[in-house]
């Protein structure tokens, strides 16, 4: 099984995302063939014209939602980490629905099935990932977010120390 | 036929009752949808010498065939249409955001509202299902309020809608309909026909697939223009923004400034666009489906006016900044803020506040008239309270709400000449005076003063003419961008992306033909431009409006520019505008009335609107005769 330091899933950089759903059309462009952002993996979440944010299925450890699931339709990938979906199993009760504290699951709305983010397996990378004009979107394990949060928190550190250290108040 | 719905939703408010139609399929292909549908449906829809506000009136909400594909800016957009309370002539009016996706969703290209609720609704679009709910406890609330409690009362935050303010109940001229809080159907009065329906809101869920004819061929455009989105057709909207128009203009010397008194603000730098990012912008934003993202969110960060946050472009900084000459940005932004929360054109609203400062300057208006606000040019805190006094129509704002030409005509006392307008619309951020093809544009806009109507401005800014000059071809300039535009605003893909379309009618040809499977070229869809702009001016006719409209205001024609520098001197004579007018009407195919001619009309497939034209005294006696 793919240890959870090398397991990757697609974030969404808040200082970049504008919520502009592109990541939504091509996920259901790309599953269903159709433009409908009901039918997404990754939802856009605006709070308000500041707070924008793409969230979608962040493979957890010892996923919830697969514990949730009274039938076993959800199974966690050993090689990857997606939760798959056994869509003959599902009857769309939705305990993984409400196990998710992402809601990165959703019900399809014709099929009654629910259905996760893949990472676009057949494609063989995420599309909202390709896709994103932003580049707000990135693959990433767990590991590298936490690189990149210490970069950016020291990189603000330097600059306020740069603009602090020459003016005296 | 992908792109289309296929249907449009008839709702009378009077009954309560929807009912759909199948969208007739030969309109599709000649008005193309958004506003040249809009427009079409409005002259099918309504009565001649129809009140704007009586219910009879059609309001017209419409998609584009592009409308919730992915296409960048296209995916997103919708449109106002109805007779409008300033004008009288054509009213129309588009925002984007993510509301006409929804409503292309639900499967609607075009939604006509008729009648008049009992009392205040809002109407919640559910797909198929249609109903009319109570929106007593929505009375008096912004849009933003509006929106946030009508997704708590239907328990769906991604549902979508757009709802008037306070002035659009009450039935102020410049209201308009705000989606999502910051983007807003602007011009022409569009809120104040909602208000005069008891329609408060559009509540929208659609959960339809939408597909396109080639799939395959579409993406591979799309990243195109993904890619054509980066580069430097859209440089300026997604780094300044349009607020960058304020140096430029200001150089130049076509700044209308204190409601025309001057055409350059000695005050610029402070409210200029470089300002602006530097200080107040928090974050761009995008709408849905977009690659380019132009939304500068402006947050004020101290002082009286901290905590602000709206969204702050060229046109609304102008009229409420060097228009009032004001020179303090977080007032500005107050301004903005506050015309969103009564729903308010911004434009307007600044115009005609700096014409109440005019007024009181030239002691046409008192401080008592105005309850104590000291009105002189520059006053910010007077700015604001003038908004707020439009946006409550409490006291003088009873009279300013009813926009610029009717204030300037209650108030008297030559107060008609101070209010600039063209067929009763306020005027924009260029100095007609001193942009001569912009001139032209504005005059003969088929909905009142606008620069988005033509964009000929950038004739003249740009250098590519001299702009204090009339001369022959100046209608063919117009007429060209007039044509384009409209496709622009029929397709509805944003203006801003225009610069994208590098072959302009060829790659938006392209872009229909993908989406729709409908073939049509380049020629076919500029006709399609041209014939509506004919549609347009069609109903203008039937509404009596004519060359006599087709002017410019006051003091553009009266008061040249008194500014040292280039403009100095400049403004337009009677003989000019003739010229300029006798020029496009030629190009037009048009009569020295600036009537169509039964030929054009018969080249442009209209054979059956010719009755207009030939009409003697009541615009639609001979209908049908044909």
């Amino acid at each position: 099984m793919v240890k959870i330091h090398e397991r990757k899933f697609v974030s969404a950089d808040p200082e970049k995302c504008v919520g502009c759903q592109v990541c939504e059309y091509i996920c259901s462009l790309t599953k269903e063939q159709a433009f409908n952002p009901l039918k997404s993996r990754i939802r856009v979440v605006r709070i308000n014209q500041l707070i924008n944010l793409a969230v979608t299925c962040r493979l957890c450890e010892d996923p919830p939602c697969v514990a949730a699931c009274p039938r076993d339709a959800l199974t966690q990938s050993e090689e990857t980490g997606v939760i798959m979906v056994d869509e003959d199993k599902c009857n769309g009760c939705g305990w993984c629905i409400e196990a998710c504290d992402y809601g990165a699951i959703m019900l399809h709305p014709e099929n009654k099935v629910v259905f996760i983010c893949d990472l676009c397996q057949e494609q063989g990378e995420p599309q909202c990932v390709k896709w994103c004009p932003e580049e707000a979107l990135d693959l990433v394990t767990s590991d590298v977010l936490a690189q990149k949060a210490r970069i950016t928190a020291v990189k603000k550190l330097f600059q306020e120390a740069l603009k602090t250290a020459p003016v005296a108040p | 036929m992908h792109g289309y719905a296929g249907r449009i939703l008839h709702v009378d408010l009077t009954t309560g009752k929807a009912h759909v139609e199948p969208l007739n399929g030969e309109y599709a292909r000649k008005y193309i949808g958004g506003i040249g549908l809009g427009i079409r449906l409005l002259l099918d829809q309504s009565e001649p010498g129809v009140d704007p506000f009586s219910p009879e009136n059609p309001l017209i909400l419409t998609t584009g065939p592009i409308s919730g594909t992915m296409w960048p800016t296209g995916g997103n957009g919708h449109a106002f249409v109805s007779k409008s309370p300033q004008s009288f002539g054509v009213g129309e009016s588009k925002a984007h955001g993510s509301f006409g996706t929804e409503l292309k969703r639900a499967g609607y290209d075009a939604v006509i509202f008729k009648g008049k609720a009992e009392k205040l609704v809002y109407v919640w679009i559910d797909d198929d299902s249609v109903q009319l709910l109570d929106a007593s406890q929505l009375k008096g609330k912004s849009p933003a309020e509006t929106e946030d409690a009508i997704k708590e009362e239907l328990g769906d935050y991604y549902i979508r809608v757009a709802s008037i303010g306070p002035a659009g109940e009450k039935l102020a001229r410049l209201a308009c309909v705000i989606n999502e809080k910051t983007r807003a159907a602007g011009r022409t009065g569009m809120g104040a026909v909602m208000g005069s329906k008891n329609l408060k809101a559009i509540a929208v869920r659609g959960t339809l697939d939408i597909t396109v004819a080639k799939p395959e061929e579409f993406m591979e455009f799309v990243k195109e223009f993904h890619e054509r989105m980066k580069g430097p057709a859209t440089h300026k909207y997604r780094t300044l923004g349009t607020a960058a128009n304020v140096l430029v203009h200001n150089s130049l010397a076509c700044m209308p400034t204190r409601n025309y008194n001057n055409a350059s603000f000695e005050g610029a730098e402070k409210v200029s666009g470089e300002n602006l990012n530097e200080r107040f912008v928090a974050k761009i934003i995008g709408c849905s489906s977009c690659a380019m993202r132009c939304e500068h969110m402006c947050v004020v960060p101290e002082g009286p006016y901290k905590g602000t946050m709206t969204r702050m472009e060229y046109e609304t900084l102008w009229a409420m900044g060097p228009y009032c000459g004001v020179d303090r940005l977080d007032a500005i932004i107050k301004g903005m803020d506050l015309c969103n929360y009564y729903g308010i054109d911004a434009i307007g609203a600044g115009v005609i506040a700096g014409f109440a400062m005019d007024c009181y300057e030239k002691g046409i208006l008192t401080e008592k008239d105005l309850e104590g606000i000291d009105a002189r040019f520059g006053n910010h805190e007077a700015m604001v309270q003038l908004i707020e006094k439009i946006g409550t129509r409490e006291g003088i704002g009873d009279i300013l709400a009813e926009g610029v030409k009717i204030a300037g005509e209650k108030i008297g006392k030559g107060a008609e000449k101070l209010a600039q307008h063209i067929k009763g619309v306020e005027v924009t951020g260029y100095d007609l005076r001193t942009l001569k093809t912009a001139a032209l544009g504005f005059a003969v806009s088929f909905r009142g003063a606008d620069h988005n109507r033509h964009g000929a401005y950038s004739f003249d800014v740009k250098g590519k003419v001299n702009r204090f000059i009339v001369e022959k071809g100046r209608g063919k300039l117009v007429k060209d961008m007039e044509d384009q535009y409209t496709i622009v605003d029929s397709l509805i893909v944003c203006k801003f992306s225009r610069g994208t379309y590098y072959k302009e009618f060829e790659d938006m040809a392209k872009l229909y033909n993908l989406v729709t499977g409908v073939e049509m070229t380049a020629e076919d869809l500029r006709q399609a431009g041209e014939r509506i702009n004919n549609v347009a001016r069609l109903f203008n006719i039937r509404e009596g409006l004519g060359r006599k409209d087709d002017t410019l205001p006051y003091k553009v024609m009266h008061l040249p520019v008194p500014d040292e520098g280039p403009s100095k001197g400049a403004y337009v004579t009677q003989k000019e505008l003739d010229f300029l007018l006798d020029d496009y009407y030629e190009t037009r195919g048009w009569t020295k009335e600036g009537k169509p001619t039964k030929e054009k009309l018969k080249e442009l497939g209209m054979n059956d609107l010719i009755p207009i034209v030939e009409a003697k005294t009541g615009p639609r006696e001979k209908a049908g005769e044909e």
